[in-house]
């Protein structure tokens, strides 16, 4: 049976295509970042542990999309991509790749360390797991003091296997703490899978055992993202009660720039299967289907892009670096922090 | 004599001690499929088998206390830090059983365990992954801690660590891995708790471990262009620290700098001051001088991070301070 011509020519909804548009450019946008800050890498503007963020898009982008302006975010080392899902700008989080002093940390953070008070983005936190419970303290600070804020506290799937989280979900649980845990499953933590790792590999149980709802979502659907997020949200915001989101996605690059893409842990096969859905084609077929997409525009979005991102690269190289006496500044308080 | 990397002959030393004694394994993160994160144990498990070489969920605290309980009714385990900024996660284990279980059983039960993996800072890490945590462990009665600077000392100085009957927190340097020297073909061990001369001198002795070694013999290396004979005393081990060698290297030049990666406050250099002021006041041409990092976190950015580090240059500084020429 045809379907009825009304459906078939209907326009789409303004604000769907608005929205969809949105999140269609916040993924290109931390795509195409994280490609030239791997570029930057390999040119050494940016050293140390540098981990990207390339194929776990639609997570970041479907979490921040549920919050406020005034909820808070806390994050791993591979938090580029949520921090750029945030809001900060393109420069600051250059510029901090690069050391710069227009960083968002200064330049004294580095890519595992970005911050931003304004955005209320917590950081990019290096030690495994140290972060989920810094997210329920942020949330216990809310409650402590009568706002409705929500704080989405983000970790990848092997941090579920360190002591932290699970204190953490235990007493956020106990007191009722208005946080979203996060759990970015995209199959290993550096090269040890998921199965090899934890004796329950179906992880959103893990909610189970401290009395927290859970659920497992789509991580490669931004739209899936945003509204199991959006349920978590109300859930914390006005019931007090934390949820565990596991986020089933898949990271296409090695875990940081000096680990291969495959070879020693996953084979080519693998990534190849998974780029098949990858997240950002997955929302454009959509929007291609509704018929809000086409080549021509999602080109322009991303040459748009593109220049977003060019630009950022060279505000960053043409930054000061920080002033040497800042190496003293900001030990503690008040003064430098000299013992003798 | 081969010359190989500090990593293999980390390597081989661990391939030694597992070949001689089935009691012996390795447990941690990466360290069979993956071959550890520095590739450490590259071929143990291929060579022992998922038994002895174990890969452990990212889970420090439960792991080492895993180790320590083994260790308690007679195996001995290595447990690889995958770093020691990780290990911060697993110290009250390090600290409050394994050094402990001697002396709290009344000598019933020891602990013959070895903590191993890198410290320190390497190349932009940042704050929370470049700190060298020695002094931290040597601050316990009832640890050891070993922090060899060349290929030979590290193979040496890790058998003796596996054979050792009480708890040994070995760090190797970060920065060192890929670096060379000579290591004896044949089976050798190196005793812990006893320092090294690496260059002779008679104007001013450094005493220095780990990656400030090869920092003090560049440095000793310009200064002997400008006639001054600095003394490199390696302390290889931190605890016990081979006080007499000290003694003996200071009472020779009269002056002495003391330097290390890590921070100032209650560091190693305080203990080794503390016992040249002691022992040998009268002997001392100049107060002892410390290089050590910078009192901050490390910075990212590479300019501060470069001015935050010990290097050649801070340690020449100090030894011409000590002879007053600076
Ligand atoms: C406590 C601790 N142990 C080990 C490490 C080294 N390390 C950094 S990332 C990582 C893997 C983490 O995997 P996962 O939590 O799944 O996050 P992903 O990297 O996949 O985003 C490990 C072992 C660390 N940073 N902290
Ligand atoms: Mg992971």
């Amino acid at each position: 049976m045809a379907a009825p011509a009304t459906s078939k020519s209907r326009a789409p909804d303004a604000s769907i295509v608005e929205v969809h548009t949105r999140y269609l450019r916040q993924m290109t946008l931390i795509r195409r970042f994280e490609e030239k800050a791997g570029e930057a890498y390999s040119l050494g503007k940016i050293g140390g542990f540098c981990h990207l963020y390339i194929g776990q898009e639609a997570v970041a982008v479907g979490v921040m999309a549920a919050l406020r302006g005034d909820d808070y975010v806390i994050a791993a080392y591979r938090e580029h991509g949520h921090a750029l899902a945030r809001g900060l700008s393109p420069r600051s989080v250059m510029a901090e790749l690069f050391g710069k002093a227009t960083g968002c940390s200064s330049g004294k953070g580095g890519s595992m360390h970005l911050f931003d008070r304004e955005h209320r983005f917590m950081g990019g936190h290096g030690i495994v797991g140290g972060q989920i419970p810094l997210g329920a303290g942020i949330a216990f600070a809310t409650k402590y003091q009568g706002g409705d804020q929500v704080c989405a506290c983000f970790f990848g799937e092997a941090a579920a296997n360190i002591g932290a989280f699970h204190e953490a979900l235990n007493m956020a649980s106990l007191w009722g703490l208005p946080v979203v845990f996060l759990c970015e499953n995209n199959g290993y933590g550096m090269g040890t899978a998921v199965a090899r790792a934890s004796a329950v590999v179906d992880l959103s149980r893990k909610g189970t055992a401290y009395g927290m709802v859970a659920e497992a979502v789509d991580g490669q659907s931004v739209l899936a993202v945003r509204q199991a997020m959006d349920r978590a949200v109300v859930r914390a915001r006005t019931e007090m009660q934390p949820t565990l989101l596991e986020l089933r996605t898949y990271r296409y690059v090695g875990h940081s720039m000096s680990d291969a893409a495959h070879g020693t842990y996953r084979t080519k096969e693998e990534v190849e299967e998974y780029r098949r859905r990858d997240p950002i084609n997955v929302l454009a077929d959509q929007m291609r289907a509704g018929r809000y997409l086409d080549d021509v525009a999602f080109k322009a979005l991303n040459d748009e892009v593109l220049a977003e991102v060019e630009d950022a690269y060279e505000f960053a190289d043409r930054s000061a670096d920080p002033d040497p006496s800042q190496l003293f500044a900001d030990v503690y308080a008040r003064g430098p922090g000299k013992v003798s | 004599m081969a010359t190989i990397t500090y990593r293999d002959a980390l390597n081989q030393a661990l391939r030694e001690e597992m070949r001689r004694d089935d009691k012996v394994f390795l447990m941690g993160e990466e360290v069979g499929e993956y071959h550890g994160a520095y590739k450490v144990s590259r071929g143990l498990l291929e060579e022992f088998g998922a038994k002895r070489v174990i890969d452990t969920p990212i889970a420090e605290l439960g792991f080492t206390g895993i180790g320590v309980g083994a260790a308690m009714v007679g195996l001995r385990p290595i447990i690889e830090m995958m770093t020691f900024n990780f290990a911060l996660l697993a110290i009250d284990q390090i600290v409050n059983s394994a050094a402990k279980m001697r002396y709290m059983s009344g000598g019933q039960f020891g602990c013959p365990i070895v903590f191993r993996g890198p410290g320190g800072s390497a190349l932009q890490l940042g704050a929370q992954h470049s700190q060298a945590f020695e002094s931290w462990y040597a601050h316990i009665p009832g640890l050891k801690v070993v922090t060899p600077a060349t290929p030979a000392d590290a193979k040496g100085l890790l058998k003796s660590a596996i054979r050792d009957d009480d708890p040994v927190v070995f760090i190797e340097g970060e920065m060192l891995y890929n670096t060379k020297g000579e290591v004896p073909e044949d089976e050798y061990t190196i005793p812990l708790g006893k320092a090294d001369i690496k260059r002779d001198g008679k104007d001013v002795t450094i005493v220095c471990h780990s990656k400030t070694v090869t920092q003090a013999l560049k440095a000793a290396e310009q200064l002997a262009t400008e006639n001054i004979a600095a003394e490199v005393l390696d302390l290889r081990t931190i605890r016990p620290l081979d006080t007499d060698a000290i003694l003996k290297s200071v009472a020779k030049t009269n002056r002495c700098v003391v330097a290390e990666e890590g921070w100032e406050f209650a560091g190693i250099g305080a203990q080794v001051v503390d016992v040249i002021q002691r022992e040998i006041f009268d002997a001392l041409d100049a107060p002892v001088l410390r290089v050590t990092g910078a009192d901050v976190p490390m910075p990212y950015n590479k300019l501060l991070e470069k001015a935050a580090k010990v290097d050649a240059a801070k340690i020449i500084v100090a030894a011409k301070r000590v002879l007053y020429l600076a």
